[in-house]
């Protein structure tokens, strides 16, 4: 066991030098030297400048020492100044929006894995039954379909109202600036303004849980443990829930884990359709604003956030399964 | 961005029921193997045509390739201008001269839409080519090779799959600038490695067989065993694993499209939508300008994956009906 810890913890390191590596490559090869992106448009665009800036910025050192210097900067949470919010440095800009996104994300992951989970167990259960062509259906349906367009539509419906549509909920935004709202009040404000944003992103999220769960049910319940149950007289529920489900469920957590890890990354587009000021939005500002210190900094915790759920993921998997640690 | 795609079951081969031996035809055993690929093609596609959801998947995709061929006999290329004559008063509802009515310069969105479908699976076809090059090459290699090669290979691979697939394409698409080109080498360069997994996975099974070990003993060379032997088998299983990839490319195309990242002088499904967001088509309540675009792109989507699927269940045994 100790040794398979380890080996994931080690594995996760390998990783993330490897984010680092292609951080610090790819913002170095891109075409356009930052520090001419960094100056164009300002009034003081000459040579001169150009060079005290590149200076400013480290770019003039070899790229060994630029790389130590990048990591060593890394380590201490020191991501750079951001361009388009001029000034500010890229970290505070990032962990003032990390909490809309916790919030947003978080709670709809959790929401959608369990409604999910439901669906595809009485799917599983009643294979072929008009819920489980319905669900299934419908699952189908939600992964083709581009959750920011599901949310435009939501939007147009919900925010703007249209045609039959009432419009409920505000179109965008966290909270009602102007309302100076304290305490409570200002937690149903937030909440209303969640509604929208959290019912797409739990619709969009809800397909994979479903499906994962209905096929690893059936696939438990194909198995011969689940035969001698029934042999043995066991009812029918207690077949389903305390023989097959328990079983049923380890993919599922997986899942659930691993979507843990994008609930930083995981709203981009909704987000940035709903104005919704978290990380997501901020990744589009920053695309929009070719502000790439913030970009690197957004990939860098995008990528750690993954990496961490990947090892809690393997980590617990090994612990609720003994088979996988003994392979 | 959605959690992590769920990876396509390994697909085995499909079974060969023996048979009785068939006459050997005439001609050199490239005639026999080709011979028997074509059964063995026939056998499948009996099977495939009684599957519902892949003939529904498969009509439904003929339709759309179909329509973006013929694009131009469809829809005058000129309506796409912004000053086009035939352009009608911006923002109009549905009528009889735009089905769909028409965006914010008075473009008609059918034609949009029609004309959109070429990019957007041109996009989606080309990134899944250059995804299936790169992880059927790197499948190979690392499954057949072994040793040090499959190490590095499969370190790199499981990089890939660990990485947040849109942020990482988001990155990469604005540091090289986005464009047609870029995003078609983009969305290719993320979605390889759950291919390269499932071909390193089905080599390892492959390379063991007795016939691969016969023909080494009668003096193959490795790129021999590998273009005659292996590949065939795993053909099937990268032709299944393509379609499921093609869906998921069309949707980054999409996304990333309509993040700004694509070219903006070529209409796709994404742009379309990425002017309908810009122009604030949700607050004036244009749901014309929104729902044909998004359906086409839900419909094609359906229909590679549903087609995926019934390959699937035909390539894997092990998923039939029990």
């Amino acid at each position: 066991m100790r040794r398979y810890f380890l080996g994931k913890v080690l594995q996760a390191f390998l990783t993330l030098v490897f984010v680092l590596l292609f951080n610090f490559v790819l913002f170095r090869v891109m075409p356009g030297d930052p520090a001419t992106l960094l100056l164009r448009g300002t009034s003081n665009f000459n040579p001169d400048t150009v060079e005290q800036v590149r200076a400013d910025l480290g770019l003039d050192k070899p790229l060994p020492q630029q790389f130590l210097t990048y990591v060593a900067d890394t380590a201490t949470l020191n991501f750079g100044e951001s361009f388009f919010l001029r000034g500010r440095p890229a970290r505070e800009v990032i962990v003032d929006r990390i909490g809309p996104t916790l919030l947003l994300v978080g709670t709809s992951t959790i929401v959608s894995a369990i409604v999910g989970l439901i669906i595809g167990i009485y799917g599983g259960w009643r294979r072929g039954s008009a819920f489980d062509v319905g669900s299934l259906g419908f699952t189908l349906f939600v992964y083709a379909m581009p959750e920011f367009w599901f949310g435009m539509l939501v939007l147009m419906a919900f925010g703007a109202g249209v045609g039959p549509f009432p419009a409920l909920f505000p179109t965008g935004g966290y909270d009602t600036p102007a309302a100076d709202l304290t305490g409570f009040a200002h937690a149903i404000d937030v909440l209303n303004h969640m509604v929208m944003p959290f019912f797409v992103l739990t619709v969009a999220y809800l397909g994979e849980y479903a499906i994962i769960m209905r096929s690893s049910l059936l696939d438990i319940l194909g198995d011969d443990f689940v035969q001698t149950a029934r042999a043995k007289g066991v009812r029918e529920k207690q077949v389903l829930w305390q023989h097959a489900v328990p079983n049923a469920l380890l993919p599922t957590l997986t899942l659930t884990l691993l979507s843990l890890g994008y609930v930083f990354s995981g709203a981009i587009t909704v987000e940035w359709v709903f104005s919704w000021p978290g990380l997501g939005w901020l990744t589009v500002q920053a695309v929009e604003a070719k502000d790439f210190a913030l970009l690197q900094g957004l990939f860098l915790l995008f990528s750690v956030a993954v990496i961490v759920a990947n090892v809690v993921a393997d980590l617990l998997y090994a612990y609720l399964d003994p088979r996988v640690r003994a392979a | 961005m959605r959690p992590p795609p769920i990876e396509p079951p390994i697909v085995a081969p499909p079974v060969i029921v023996e048979e009785a031996p068939p006459p050997v035809p005439p001609g050199g055993p490239g005639k026999i193997a080709w011979a028997r690929r074509r059964r063995s093609l026939s056998r499948s596609w009996r099977v495939y045509r009684k599957n519902v959801m892949g003939m529904a998947g498969l009509l439904t995709l003929i339709l759309f390739i179909a329509v973006a061929l013929f694009a131009p006999l469809l829809a005058d290329r000129e309506a796409l201008k912004v000053t086009c004559e035939c352009n009608g008063p911006p923002l109009s509802p549905p009528s009889i001269d735009f089905p769909f009515g028409t965006d914010n310069y008075g473009r008609s969105v059918l034609a949009l839409t029609i004309w959109g479908s070429r990019i957007s699976l041109l996009v989606g076809l080309l990134a899944t080519s250059v995804a299936m090059l790169i992880g059927a090459v790197i499948g190979l290699v690392a499954g057949y090779f072994g040793r040090w090669s499959e190490t590095l290979l499969m370190r790199i691979t499981d990089w890939f799959l660990v990485i947040p697939f849109l942020p990482l394409a988001i990155v990469l698409a604005s540091v090289l600038g986005g464009g047609l080109f870029v995003i078609i080498m983009v969305i290719g360069v993320t979605s390889w490695p759950s291919t390269a997994r499932i071909v390193r996975a089905q080599v390892l099974s492959v390379k063991t067989r007795p016939y691969v070990e016969r023909g080494r003993a009668l003096g193959a060379t490795n790129w021999h065993t590998m273009t005659r032997h292996i590949l065939p088998n795993v053909g099937p299983l990268i032709f299944a694993n393509t379609i499921l990839t093609v869906a998921i490319a069309i949707l980054s195309e999409t996304t990333l499209s309509f993040l700004g990242l694509g070219d903006p002088l070529s209409i796709s499904w994404g742009t379309i939508l990425e002017f309908a967001f810009g122009g604030g088509a949700m607050g004036g309540g244009q749901w014309w300008w929104i729902i044909p675009p998004g359906l086409a792109i839900v419909f094609v989507v359906l229909a590679f994956t549903m087609c995926g699927f019934a390959l699937d269940e035909i390539l894997n045994p092990r998923l039939r009906e029990r």
